[in-house]
């Protein structure tokens, strides 16, 4: 509820003296809000910088042979997996958000939280449970060929398998961020396109989707970012990555500058595909948050139809890997739940919670100076604080860890402290968690902040007394949604995360990935299901926080 | 339009609105407290503390603590640990990550570092991380009487603590052990169609081809990786459980693996379909390479890494790293424990394992080449 304040404030009283101050008050406010998001950038970027660095190093030697040997079959791996998760995310993910948001149908309500479920389980978890599962000496072929069917299924670990996996692991980002679009505007565009005589599919391709664009796109940026930062998952599969040619450059040829200047080739390609989403972006202006409860009517074949889609998407997306784990961690929990895990469960929690807010209080004062100043710097610094989700968990890692273990011996050189207190302090693990999941937060609430108006805001300058009143009642109401998604996607990331939680941990600081690490680096999988069960689980309460909102807005 | 129905669908109901101001404010006080939490127990990191928190009238000892950067499972090398600070007070601190990154960490951290000792699998592992300088030369009678030279650095940087011999696997109904012979051997083309492998990312395959480019040359090595892929029966692995299941399957017929990994199936499945192979026994012998550990150059405490690592080496810890972990001792004249004993004696490749190290890059190119991915 609004209470309109009376237009008591001399300001609006317009005198010339008083636009003057104005004036410098704005150029004030101008160069102050670009402090400010130039600070978080630079906070962002230094790990990044650290990396981008490496290319004032000389070319080591192996690099002839990575461009021969390594680089052509990473570049062609790297191809065929973001087309695969670009199309199949894309598609399962925006055509479910549609009907569940715009049909009523069998399972509707429930599909409709249920199909977010898989953005809890990481994707290495669900590549060794997937290859655990359907490779030859499986349950699934064991079975087959039990019954007698010896007709060879193809082998999965390779890079069709790998696709198919990050695909599915990754539609919920974009089914997250286009059931928001679609929600609060499909069925305005609905209306009006039945009022105008267009069938079904035009209405859906015609007014929707172009309207949902920006958050489908938005979706589709972080699950190919995700694809190329990716090792756990492809390692499993066998393929050979932009990512585990860093890794082969690192950990093979133990060229760390080689491995930063591939990241930095990574980061280069990233760059220029954020660069031109933002431009388009930009041409596409603001969207109005409009809203009904109206729901489209179908026929049953139809009905039963979405029905079939939904129950495919879920069970091979989440059930099927579900019951993997919950079988193996029923096998296994003996050997090794112990009194350990409550502190597990609690350090995942807690470094997540911290990370979440953060990141979140960050992206929308990112995303609010962004709004005011639109110009070429803002954009182009904005880019900078997002960049860090592309980059490989532990490269990044490294990228926060040396400057900060740098800053730890400059302290102890001058006397200030005896010892270390930054590295190896949650501060670094909140820093390098921050820099990495940036851009999780900044999408959902960037997007929602697209929504409000010029007009909204103009009159809320109107109407209201102070800057902090006209944010509680004008911009956080239509910016809560937003916020809402960024903290349950950034804890959902955060839970998930391995590398950068294993290398700027302080000692005993163990989390539940890091369970799932010391098993499956021994290839242990089965025994790697209990912590990976309770990532699932933990992550699980978020988003049943957002589908009961969701819900109240639907 | 009114600015209710602005607010109306996007409101955030009220509950939900004070559950996320709770959320943030006790989010913010965790942190603080999470730092104050640690300035305590940081301060007992470094030199002396006055007060412990375990007022336990310990042994002058026990105040030390010894921190260890380990890329080993930390529940096969836990165990161990436990057993030292059982038997001697001393406390064990330990933080895993894979090799790389702890090395980049120690390089970081510089004469500051928490770390007393590197713990680490493989052979090239350690030679890169002596080479990087990570490491300090330590001399102990102890260590050079209980480790073999050939798996200690010339230098003393650094130790093998155990032995893993990786050999062939093979399916005994189909393959008669008499078919097999040498690494080499699985090139031949008999084998097209029944060979398994694991992935050429791993250290210990890498580490394999650089002891077949030391005795055979560079060039016949070459030529057995290229028939080797030729002979693969489906892509390669991501490690060697999965690799042994699918022999076990009768996916194929033959592979390479280390003998712990068989080891440990056999624990949890005696009937487990596959026998294990001593390659190379009338030629070089079967190739080894070593898990171990070195003194960080910046240490606090090099005397309680170096005691820790005396005491991995004594008859007590071998026995323990060949009974539970079924790797095999360094120490000679460890009594092996039985399941070691029933894969019988065999002849080992001499190569000093540092050549590993020195060779590994070399391996990888020509891995790549072969096209053995």
């Amino acid at each position: 509820m609004i209470t309109i304040p009376k237009a008591s404030n001399p300001q609006d009283d317009m005198a010339d003296t008083d636009l003057i101050v104005r004036k410098d008050r704005t150029s004030l406010k101008r160069v102050l809000s670009k402090s400010v998001l130039g600070l978080i950038s630079l906070f962002m970027l230094i790990p990044i910088m650290i990396v981008l660095l490496s290319w004032t190093q000389p070319m080591a030697d192996i690099w002839p042979h990575m461009g021969e040997y390594v680089l052509p079959q990473v570049l062609k791996n790297t191809a065929i997996l973001l087309a695969m998760v670009t199309v199949i995310s894309g598609s399962v993910g925006t055509s479910l958000a549609w009907v569940t948001s715009m049909y009523r149908f069998p399972g509707q309500r429930f599909f409709s939280w249920a199909l977010m479920l898989p953005l809890a389980i990481p994707a290495y978890v669900f590549a060794f449970v997937t290859v655990g599962m359907v490779d030859f000496s499986g349950p699934l072929q064991t079975s087959l060929r039990e019954l007698g069917v010896t007709t060879a299924i193809p082998s999965v670990r390779n890079v069709w398998g790998a696709g198919f996996i990050l695909s599915l692991a990754f539609y919920p980002y974009v089914y997250l961020l286009a059931r928001q679009a679609f929600l609060s505007q499909g069925h305005r565009a609905i209306e009006a396109g039945q009022m105008l005589g267009l069938s079904r599919s035009r209405v859906f391709f015609r007014l929707a989707l172009p309207q949902a664009l920006p958050w489908i796109i938005g979706g589709l940026l972080l699950a190919s970012m995700e694809t190329l930062a990716d090792f756990g998952a492809v390692s499993v599969f066998n393929v050979d990555t932009f990512t585990t040619a860093i890794y082969k450059a690192w950990f093979g040829f133990f060229s760390l500058t080689t491995a930063a200047q591939l990241a930095a080739l990574l980061i280069g390609v990233v760059f220029i595909v954020v660069i031109f989403e933002q431009y388009w972006q930009a041409r596409r202006g603001s969207i109005t948050a409009q809203s009904s409860n109206k729901r489209l009517t179908s026929n049953a074949a139809a009905k039963w139809g979405m029905t079939l889609l939904c129950s495919l998407v879920f069970l091979l997306a989440f059930l099927v890997p579900f019951l993997q784990l919950l079988y193996w961690t029923a096998m296994n929990y003996r050997q090794d739940f112990d009194a350990r895990y409550i502190d597990f469960v609690t350090n995942s929690l807690l470094i997540a919670s911290m990370t979440t807010v953060l990141i979140a209080f960050l992206a929308i004062i990112i995303a609010w100076i962004k709004r005011q100043y639109a110009d070429k710097s803002t954009k182009l610094m904005t880019t900078l604080a997002n960049l860090g989700y592309v980059v490989p968990g532990t490269v990044l890692a490294v990228g926060v860890f040396i400057p900060i273990a740098w800053l730890d011996n400059q302290l102890i050189a001058f006397g200030i402290t005896t010892k270390q207190v930054l590295s190896g302090s949650v501060i670094v693990m909140l820093l390098a968690l921050s820099t990495r999941f940036m851009t999780v937060s900044f999408q959902p609430i960037d997007r929602q902040l697209q929504r409000l108006t010029v007009n909204q805001e103009a009159a809320a300058e109107l109407l209201s007394s102070s800057p902090l009143q006209r944010w509680r009642q004008v911009v956080l109401p239509v910016l809560s949604p937003g916020v809402l998604t960024a903290l349950l996607m950034g804890f959902v990331e955060v839970m998930k995360e391995m590398p950068i939680t294993l290398m700027t941990r302080r000692q005993g600081w163990d989390t539940l990935a890091v369970r799932v690490f010391e098993m499956t680096s021994e290839g242990m999988w089965a025994r790697a299901a209990l912590p990976s069960l309770l990532i699932v689980l933990v992550g699980l309460i978020p988003v049943w926080i957002l589908l009961r909102q969701s819900e109240k807005h639907s | 339009m009114s600015l209710q129905a602005l607010n109306a669908p996007f409101a955030v109901s009220q509950p939900i609105k004070a559950t996320l101001s709770v959320a943030v404010v006790s989010m913010m006080l965790a942190l603080v407290g999470c730092n104050k939490a640690e300035t305590p127990e940081q301060t007992t990191q470094g030199e002396t503390p006055a007060t412990e928190t375990e007022t336990t009238a310990a042994p002058a000892d026990s105040e030390q603590v010894v921190t260890i950067y380990s890329s080993r499972n930390e529940q096969l090398i836990k165990p161990l640990l436990d057993k030292y600070t059982e038997a001697t007070g001393v406390k064990v601190e330990l933080v895993t990550d894979k090799a790389g990154p702890l090395m980049e960490r120690l390089k970081a951290e510089g004469d500051n570092t928490p770390a007393d000792m590197l713990l680490t699998v493989d052979a090239g592992n350690l030679w890169q991380a002596a080479e990087q300088g990570l490491l300090q030369p330590v001399a102990s009678e102890t260590l050079n009487a209980n480790v073999p030279a050939k798996y200690r650095d010339p230098e003393g940087q650094w130790t093998g603590l155990s032995l893993r011999a990786r050999t062939i696997m093979y399916d005994p109904s189909k393959v008669d052990a008499s078919e097999l012979s040498t690494y080499a051997d699985l090139a031949d083309p008999k084998w097209k169609g029944k060979l398994c492998l694991r992935t050429s990312n791993a250290v210990y395959n890498q580490s394999l081809i650089a002891s077949m480019i030391e005795n055979l040359g560079e060039e016949k090595t070459e030529q057995v990786v290229r028939g080797w892929v030729d002979n693969l029966a489906t892509d390669v692995f991501s490690n060697d459980t999965s690799m042994l299941e699918a022999i076990a399957a009768g996916q194929c017929q033959v592979g390479l693996s280390n003998s712990y990994y068989y080891g440990r199936i056999l624990d949890e499945k005696p009937d487990f379909p596959v026998k294990i192979f001593w390659a190379n026994q009338d030629t070089t012998g079967t190739h080894v390479n070593i898990s171990g550990a070195g003194v960080v150059t910046g240490s606090d405490n090099p005397d309680g890494a170096l005691k820790l690592m005396e005491w991995l080496s004594s008859d007590e810890a071998q026995g323990l790293y060949a009974s539970s972990d079924k790797e095999y001792p360094v120490k000679e004249g460890i009594d092996e424990s039985e399941m070691l004993r029933s894969w019988g004696e065999f002849k080992r490749d001499d190569i000093s394992v540092q050549k590993f190290g020195s060779l590994q890059t070399q391996a990888i190119q020509l891995m790549d080449k072969a096209g053995y991915k």
